[in-house]
């Protein structure tokens, strides 16, 4: 889905090239000033001095980087040792928001799969199914998804009826019950890139593997899985970010010990900590971690369009 | 399934994972639906079905404070869709009409910027930039917010459309001395409307289910659904909540269904 805007199109024509520049300007106007230099004031915002309860005073300080980094005791006086509270906020939130793209993965391929291989009539519906659920309210869905898992909720009194579990499994505030709501949050973006590679997929290789008597499962990993793994690489990013800067999924699932990026970012403007160069700081460090993660895989497909062409 | 041994297109399993996948996408909502026509107080016990908590939401002790929320949320979705449509379609003509030219590549880039940056950066940047120049936070800047997150929503589907629109009709209407303008509003317009339509839908839910940026640059007192919703559920789960959850979600399906229907419909033919 994201993967779409960036993409261009090649059915192209200059009936309205005189006009272009008129018919671009509002986009322009409305982005730059409410995107791209929004992104530019937070960076000058991560450099400003806080003010207590929000806002900042106009004055340079390194203050918000420091703290992130760096410890210096009780007191702020000693030098910089290495602070992990934030770095560990960060470790936990790429190895959930991993651990959410894995699940979406092992999920995700055998039904993007499943559907490519159907007729190609009903193709379209079976991914208007899948696609469904993420225009629904992410809020509501991760309420639901909660009112769901609960101890005493639906899920657990079904297993306890049909006789499965004695006692309600605890789900609710684990870090399962965040990666589950990931899962959740994302799957759509999981499954339609990889449905578009395999659906573009020339099954006569793999007849031609099969035929030269190479197990089915062994056709799929060399001879399938390599083919379409830059839907696979584009599936992972496109769960993989969103789930690294979620706020809801954490907040709501998780509770106070699976603390993520989103929350530390939120807390600074909405709750408590009232530190906005501290938030604009983190946001700035969330950025470019996923600007280069972007980066990174679109050299990659760059690579791998060249070598199939 | 046909799923011979010698098959290479159907491997086992495949099947009951999808139906898997499925189940854990519904699940959720469905339960959630249910539970929203329970006649007992408690959200735990089932007792039997009622509207009861329909009715609650609308003159329930509650009932203002949803019903305030849900005017702001359809006005904001109203003028954020109907914003960022009209400037998205513009966008496309230039790219998709436009002939090559240098800032096609970064106009584009532009575009797909809000879905490139993750959500919670733009909600801190758009704070901060409303707060830099000093304007207050209130309904406006919620509007002002949606436009610029639902243009890339808004432009996917019409440019979409746009592409599959060959240029032989406009071609042939300037033939017959219409002028480029006349091409366009009598011409592509009309051909467009579908994918215009499905745009507008599409920007309309994602204002409509916005709640990081509304939550961030929402003045105080200013709800909207999502917000209110939040706040609410932050004091506990209630039965009124989930009969709320359920209008939203048929709303949103009801709206992603006719966009799907309206987008597949072939005009050119």
């Amino acid at each position: 889905m994201a993967g779409g805007a960036a993409s261009g199109g090649s059915a192209t024509t200059d009936t309205y090239a005189e006009a272009r520049n008129w018919l671009l300007l509002p986009s322009w106007v409305v982005l730059l000033g409410l995107s791209l230099i929004p992104v530019g004031m937070m960076l000058i915002y991560s450099f400003l001095t806080k003010e207590f309860r929000g806002g900042v005073i106009w004055e340079f300080s390194f203050a918000a980087y420091d703290q992130f980094f760096c410890d210096r005791g009780l007191f702020g006086d000693e030098p910089c040792s290495v602070e992990w509270t934030y770095v560990t906020i960060f470790w936990r939130s790429i190895w959930q928001a991993g651990a959410a793209t894995l699940l979406s993965l092992v999920i995700g391929f055998p039904t993007a799969y499943f559907i490519a291989t159907r007729p190609e009539k009903v193709r379209p519906l079976w991914v208007f199914l899948i696609t469904i659920p993420y225009w629904v309210n992410l809020l509501i869905r991760t309420v639901s998804m909660k009112f769901l898992l609960r101890d005493e909720g639906p899920l657990n009194s079904f297993l306890m009826n049909i006789g499965l579990i004695n006692d309600p499994i605890h789900i609710i505030n684990t870090n399962f019950a965040v990666q589950l709501g990931l899962f959740y949050s994302y799957l759509p973006f999981m499954v339609l890139p990889i449905y578009a590679a395999v659906e573009r997929y020339n099954f006569a290789l793999s007849e031609a593997a099969a035929d030269l008597y190479a197990p089915k499962w062994v056709t799929l990993r060399r001879i399938l899985l390599p083919a379409v793994k830059p839907g696979v690489v584009a599936g992972c990013i496109l769960v993989f970010v969103p789930s690294l800067g979620s706020f809801l999924a954490p907040d709501l699932l998780g509770g106070a010990k699976n603390f993520m990026i989103g929350s530390l970012i939120e807390e600074q403007f909405k709750g408590n900590a009232g530190n906005w160069p501290f938030g604009a700081a983190a946001s700035m460090i969330l950025l470019t971690m996923v600007l280069i993660i972007l980066l990174i895989f679109v050299r990659q497909q760059g690579k791998a369009e060249k070598g199939a062409g | 399934m046909a799923s011979k041994t010698g098959d290479v297109r159907n491997y086992k399993g495949f099947q009951a994972i999808t139906l898997l996948c499925l189940i854990i996408l519904y699940a959720p909502l469905v339960v959630v639906t249910i539970y929203s026509f329970n006649a007992s107080k408690s959200i735990t016990v089932w007792e039997g079905l009622s509207l009861q908590w329909y009715a609650d939401v609308f003159t329930g002790p509650e009932s203002g404070k949803f019903k305030l929320a849900a005017r702001n949320s359809f006005v904001i979705a109203i003028i954020a869709a109907t914003v960022s449509t009209t400037i998205a379609t513009l966008a496309a003509t230039a790219i998709v009409r436009g002939g090559k030219f240098r800032v096609r590549t970064l106009s584009l880039g532009l575009i797909s910027l809000p879905l490139m940056v993750p959500e919670i950066v733009t909600a801190v940047a758009t704070l901060i930039f409303f707060n830099s120049i000093g304007f207050d936070r209130g309904l406006m800047t919620i509007v002002l917010a949606h436009i610029a997150f639902c243009i890339p929503f808004a432009y996917l589907p019409i440019s979409a459309r746009m592409q599959g629109i060959e240029d032989t009709y406009e071609q042939a209407a300037q033939d017959l001395y219409a002028t480029k303008r006349q091409a366009f509003t009598r011409i592509l317009m009309p051909l467009m409307m579908p994918g215009i339509i499905s745009g507008f839908l599409l920007a309309f839910i994602v204002s409509l289910d916005d709640f990081i940026i509304t939550n961030f640059v929402k003045g105080a007192g200013v709800e909207t659904l999502p917000t209110a919703i939040f706040g609410s559920v932050k004091q506990g789960l209630k039965p009124n909540i989930m009969a709320i959850s359920t209008m939203l979600l048929s709303v949103s399906i009801i709206m992603v269904t006719i966009s799907y229907f309206i987008s597949k419909t072939d005009n050119t033919k």
